[in-house]
């Protein structure tokens, strides 16, 4: 297994897409000469051309239009969205138009698109550059949305998007490029859309996702050298989100932790607690085992 | 009468037939929607049919359109069947969209009619994205993207004006300057007025037309749409017309003084080109009146057709959601 960065895993996926299939671009601001804010793209122009590795201006809503417009048109646009709180831009063009179109016209038209962009806080960015958003996206039906929180997943889960037929939204987490792990060396056996218990234990489920993923590993390890070993899982999909392997874990454990960078209001954490207490009948003691971490309800101050 | 001039008749003939079935259907659509089998939003294009009958005609079937949501004008002009249209409009699953799009998203994608968008200036950046899309696959086809004066207010017109420019796309833009953005004066929405002359700023060439007057728009049009194939570039034309109806059904139009109305009516676009057509001596009451016939007949049969429709079943609600890749995961939990 090779070690990569998630920065070059997702490079890698890139240039792979690009080189196997001559339908797929890339667009966004600063892919190209500059290389990505986040050096995701950087060496792709001078390997694919400015054709397929094309500079935007700073005009969210219509690149990400354009994106929309070139997939109906049998194009496979990767489009990057610098970061996910530059995304609220070209908010109406996701939600509107890429999530509505195959619905809307009665299937006359599929939206082969994939969006790409930097979520999460990254190091004292202040407020208008802290978002975690992803389940904004995850609320609409219509879009799909993937989390890597691994190098394998950062690698392989753009092949992934880029061959299903709809709208596919990737966030991956901004302090996360700079990690390092083993890559998978081929997508054999790979499915980007459903949870993997990454570990196994029997005291508590924790349930996490994107950047929050080495966090909760790092708690997970403190608790086993107490003697408390939690089974972690990532939801790598936040839609269509599966939750049986969550469900089965609960059942075994009892005990459900859902981390969460985004806010606790209506969030992920939210979502996984309520969907546990809608499917099954409540134990007396669940409230005591159920438990949420999320963001405080405030905009992420700089400090 | 020779060849030439007889052909030039039947075009004459044929664009005041395109505008005499918009017309009748959309006057019809307003009793549908008094009726109540038509519900939810109507905007109508009366008044505004020479823009889409003059344009219509200067793109190939290979061309792509896009509209904005008073799209029922196009989508005639375009071919789409009116039965198809007016069942649409009913909600009714033999429609274009079965039902789901109703007057707002009229989509034919077999005749390369793209909507039908109801957020103003959303399909601007659409219409890019299809000419780039056709840029890189190396098709000679354009995309002529219509949308009005109060799309200019919106920054995905300057975007997408930029991102054509810049990139060198065959987009036609064509700016239905009616006036009004819903009830607000152009004057009163744009410090500049002049909507073709902004085209300036981004290097693009650009016109202004009588949008009233359907040979006009023609020639203007076919002009613009050779420019854009012919350059690879985009052209931005104006069609300066007027809606003789309110913005929508639940507009009580109280913003237009009644003069100004009058003006554009005395002016609006079927009944001075007929009496054009008359004075040249191209068309007579007998013409007319079998015009006249053979439009009513194609709007009753398609509100006949739409009113005996079936809806979609319920069931069929999340069909089409998203396309089928893998088997459908059984617990998934819809959302």
């Amino acid at each position: 297994m090779p070690r990569l960065s998630y920065r070059e895993a997702v490079r890698e996926g890139l240039r792979e897409a690009l080189a196997t299939d001559d339908r797929v671009f890339l667009m966004g601001e600063d892919v190209g000469r500059y290389g990505g804010a986040y050096a995701c793209s950087r060496g792709l122009l001078n390997e694919f051309g400015p054709d397929r590795i094309r500079d935007t201006p700073l005009s969210e809503a219509s690149f990400v239009g354009a994106g929309i417009g070139a997939a109906i048109a049998g194009m496979r646009p990767i489009v990057e969205v610098m970061t996910i709180n530059f995304a609220l831009l070209a908010f109406d063009q996701i939600v509107n138009n890429a999530a509505t179109l195959r619905h809307m016209t009665a299937g006359q038209l599929a939206v082969p698109l994939v969006i790409r962009m930097a979520t999460g806080a990254g190091r004292q960015l202040a407020a208008q550059h802290s978002h975690s958003l992803e389940v904004w996206f995850a609320h609409v039906p219509g879009l799909k949305v993937l989390c890597p929180a691994t190098v394998t997943d950062a690698r392989l889960m753009l092949a992934a998007a880029l061959a299903d037929p709809n709208p596919v939204i990737i966030c991956e987490h901004a302090l996360l490029y700079a990690t390092e792990g083993d890559c998978a060396e081929t997508a054999d056996g790979f499915d980007a859309w459903r949870p993997l218990v990454r570990e196994r234990g029997d005291a508590l489920t924790i349930v996490t996702s994107s950047g929050s993923l080495p966090k909760v590993v790092a708690a997970a390890d403190q608790l086993n050298r107490s003697g408390i070993r939690p089974e972690l899982i990532d939801l790598r999909c936040l839609r269509p989100l599966v939750l049986k392997p969550v469900l089965a874990s609960v059942q075994r454990t009892g005990r459900l932790l859902v981390v969460d960078e985004g806010w606790r209001t209506c969030g992920l954490a939210a979502e996984g607690s309520a969907r546990r207490r809608f499917r099954f009948p409540m134990p007396p003691t669940w409230n005591r085992r159920r438990c949420r971490a999320s963001n405080a309800s405030s905009p992420p101050p700089e400090s | 009468m020779t060849e030439a001039t007889a052909t030039a008749a039947d075009h004459d003939l044929a664009l005041l037939a395109q505008m005499l079935r918009i017309r009748r259907f959309e006057e019809q659509a307003a009793e549908c929607y008094m009726s109540g089998q038509i519900r939810g939003f109507l905007h109508l294009y009366v008044g505004e049919e020479a823009v889409a009958v003059g344009t219509m005609g200067c793109l190939t079937a290979e061309d792509r359109v896009v509209a904005a949501y008073r799209d029922h004008g196009h989508a005639l002009a375009r071919g789409l069947p009116m039965a198809t249209i007016m069942a649409e409009m009913f909600g009714k699953a033999t429609g274009c969209c079965r039902g789901r799009g109703g007057s707002m998203h009229l989509f034919d994608v077999g005749r390369r009619f793209y909507g039908g968008t109801a957020i103003v200036g959303a399909e601007l950046p659409l219409a890019v994205g299809l000419a780039l899309a056709d840029r890189l696959q190396q098709s000679s086809s354009i995309t002529a993207v219509f949308f009005g004066d109060g799309a200019v207010a919106e920054g995905t017109f300057h975007e997408s004006l930029n991102l054509a420019a810049l990139w060198q796309l065959p987009v036609l833009f064509l700016c239905e300057n009616n006036l009004y953005a819903m009830g607000t004066r152009l004057d009163r929405h744009q410090a500049m007025t002049d909507i073709h002359a902004k085209a300036a700023g981004y290097g693009i060439a650009a016109a202004a037309v009588d949008g009233m007057d359907v040979r006009a728009v023609e020639a203007a049009a076919r002009e613009a749409a050779e420019s854009v194939r012919d350059t690879g570039m985009p052209f931005l034309l104006e069609a300066r017309t007027y809606r003789l109806r309110a913005h929508s059904m639940y507009d009580p139009d109280r913003y237009r003084p009644r003069e100004e109305v009058a003006s554009w009516q005395a002016r609006e676009p079927v009944a001075s080109f007929a009496d054009r057509l008359r004075a040249e001596g191209r068309l007579d009451d007998v013409h007319w009146q079998r015009l006249e016939q053979e439009v009513a007949a194609e709007v009753a049969a398609a509100v006949a057709a739409a009113a005996a429709a079936p809806v979609e079943p319920e069931a069929d609600l999340t069909r089409d959601l998203l396309v089928k890749a893998e088997p459908v995961e059984v617990n998934a939990c819809p959302g």
